[in-house]
């Protein structure tokens, strides 16, 4: 029993203890060889104990939900109702893929959201953190202030925005001023043609920085003898970046965007406070589907069914990521 | 594209200085732009909660928009004091946070020890489902979760006497409880805790103390960059939660903020007091995150870890 640090998890203090009839001079083990079973065993019971509260609330508030959900997709179950809930089989996704336009529209939605939002709230991250990570005087300052957005809440930015959409509202009054009144606004989030990309702006304006910092701290692994070296073969900025830079970012890279792509697949705040998913079903999507069926027409068993196939859509996301990060090892 | 000061030694000539000086010029021109661009709603908010709704409408074609000029005051704010009950849409947000910062920080610091320091039968099993339910967005249990809280029995005591219930809707509990254990809160204790020297508890156990103390005396204090940066990243989407209390609270007297605004979602509400409820509810968040940013942005880079 030496006292060595050990930074590994699966390190159990105390149990590689020696044989019995070794001699170890050392106290622990010796104290240790007088009461393995009951030291073992109050060990054992201290573990569970300690984390019995957490397993039984994961047990009870997400594990439970989930396999709820899963077994409600197959049955009638309403919110509120005398009757118990009927098995129905496939009745809900049959509804969905063929008798519900709302829910096609809906899956649209959401994947022309999340084909815009990913590639450019990460290629804008991307750029803000190379901005920030130069050693130039204030950029700690210039962090903080993208990250404002992030810790204002969603809520609250939605609303904002929807009063600056307004036909006579501060965003075309600014486009106006820049286009020296060449281009006039349009009444964005009551226009279908224009509703879904107004909401794309501001979700990319909110959650921005909390992706910069992300790419932050990948571009801070890397080792800044790589740019010597690469300064020293005459590389110029781009070149560093595209030979350097870039292929030390892959694991950042992936984990940027599989966060950004699940939470875009998740889209729901915004969709609620501003449009409701209007205009005519141009800015509905899965999860606002979801809980508009499933909670406010009290319909539980269709609104899990669109839940299940929402949450099959995260997990092909997870696994696609977990298959990438494990390419590289 | 790391500048770093000096790399090329300054005898390379003045074109070099000169292209370093213009590229930084450049910088802070899209550094400054950017900052407007990220500033400008938000400074709008706040000079808009100051103004009358007349003046706040024709200020917005100019730069007048974003100066608190012309007829500036605080009637706004008690107009929303008077419109609905802010005060006690603020205090249930604050009891909901604090109670599940709090007492997610005790459950999630104690499972995340006995998972890395402690040896008992059935660690792998709750290793693995802590990691795979580390994946599952609340989104996805939202419904069937509304469904499940709705059938949950609940006991209370009415003078004295212990009465139960069915359903948890329309009270603080259904808030707070479901959002106390948290699989990357865990993830990220067992984490750090794995860095403390094993040789610590062993001099502990010496002198018979017991797992609890361990975690107690010892665990807990060399910790506090963990408890900050959960901390914080249960903080945010605790007092930031509407899709939830939308759903399971009906009753005003336990609203939080978020949901309180639902007020003004109308067509045409009286903007200057939509502007004074978000800044009233912004500001605590942004002078927290301002006294915070160190934990704020460790705590992001620790949710690089995930991956």
């Amino acid at each position: 029993m030496t006292a060595t640090l050990r930074l590994d998890p699966p390190a159990d203090p105390g149990h590689n203890a020696p044989p019995p009839g070794t001699a170890i001079p050392n106290a622990p083990a010796v104290r240790r060889r007088k009461r393995p079973g009951a030291a073992r065993r109050g060990e054992a019971r201290a573990g569970l104990a300690m984390a019995l509260p957490a397993v039984l609330l994961l047990l009870a508030f997400l594990i439970v939900p989930v396999l709820l959900g899963f077994a409600l997709s197959f049955t009638n179950a309403r919110l509120v109702s005398p009757e118990p809930p009927r098995f129905v089989g496939l009745d809900n996704f049959v509804r969905a893929f063929t008798l519900d336009p709302v829910f096609f529209r809906s899956a649209l939605n959401t994947f022309a959201f999340a084909a815009v939002v990913v590639p450019l709230q990460a290629g804008f991250g991307l750029f803000l953190a190379l901005l920030v990570n130069q050693r130039i005087r204030g950029v700690t300052a210039f962090r903080v202030i993208f990250f404002i957005p992030v810790v204002t809440s969603i809520v609250v930015v939605s609303i904002l925005w929807k009063f600056m959409y307004q036909p006579d509202g501060l965003v075309n009054s600014l486009i106006d001023s820049i286009t020296f009144g060449a281009w006039q606004g349009t009444a964005w989030l009551n226009n279908p043609s224009t509703a879904l990309s107004a909401i794309i702006v501001l979700s990319v304006w909110q959650a921005v920085g909390f992706h910069m910092l992300i790419w932050l701290s990948g571009l801070q692994t890397v080792p800044e003898e790589l740019y010597e070296a690469a300064r020293m073969d005459g590389a110029g900025v781009w070149r560093q970046f595209r030979d350097v830079t870039w292929p030390c970012l892959r694991p950042t890279r992936i984990f940027v965007l599989v966060t950004i792509t699940i939470a875009a697949l998740g889209l729901f705040v915004q969709i609620d406070v501003m449009t409701q998913g209007g205009p005519v079903d141009s800015t509905t999507t899965l999860v606002h589907h979801a809980v508009v069926t499933g909670y406010r027409q009290q319909q539980t068993g269709y609104g899990s069914a669109l839940s299940l196939i929402f949450f099959v859509l995260v997990l092909a996301v997870s696994l696609i990521q977990r298959h990438l990060t494990r390419d590289k090892d | 594209m790391a500048e770093s000061p000096g790399a090329p030694p300054a005898r390379t000539g003045t074109s070099e200085q000169q292209l370093r000086r213009r590229r930084r010029a450049w910088s802070y021109l899209a550094l400054t732009g950017l900052a407007a661009f990220f500033l400008f709603p938000l400074v709008f908010m706040f000079i808009s909660s100051l103004k009358p709704d007349g003046q706040l409408l024709s200020d917005i074609g100019s730069w007048r928009a974003f100066l608190p000029v012309g007829d500036i005051s605080l009637d706004n704010y008690s107009a929303v004091f008077g419109r609905v009950p802010v005060g006690r849409f603020l205090l249930n947000s604050l009891l909901v946070t604090a109670a599940v910062v709090v007492l997610g920080l005790v459950v999630n610091s104690m499972a995340g020890f006995a998972l890395s320091r402690l040896r008992w039968r059935g660690r792998g099993l709750v290793t693995g489902i802590v990691v795979a339910t580390l994946i599952v967005p609340f989104e996805t249990i939202a419904v069937p979760l509304v469904y499940w809280v709705a059938h949950l029995p609940i006991v209370f005591f009415q003078d004295g006497v212990p009465v139960w219930d069915i359903g948890w809707l329309d009270s603080y509990q259904v808030q707070i409880i479901p959002f106390v254990a948290n699989a990357f809160s865990i993830f990220l204790f067992r984490q750090y805790f794995s860095t403390i020297p094993v040789s610590i508890d062993e001099a502990a156990r010496i002198d018979g103390a017991g797992w609890f103390t361990i975690y107690r005396r010892i665990a807990v204090p060399l910790s506090g960059p963990a408890f900050a940066t959960v901390a914080v990243l249960t903080f945010l989407p605790a007092w930031n939660q509407y899709l939830w209390p939308a759903m399971v609270v009906q009753d005003e007297k336990l609203r939080p903020v978020m949901v309180g605004m639902q007020y003004f979602f109308q067509d045409n509400p009286a903007w200057g007091e939509v502007m004074a409820y978000t800044s009233m509810i912004t500001l605590p968040v942004l002078v927290v995150f301002l006294a915070f940013q160190r934990a704020f942005v460790s705590s992001v880079a620790a949710s690089g870890v995930k991956g």
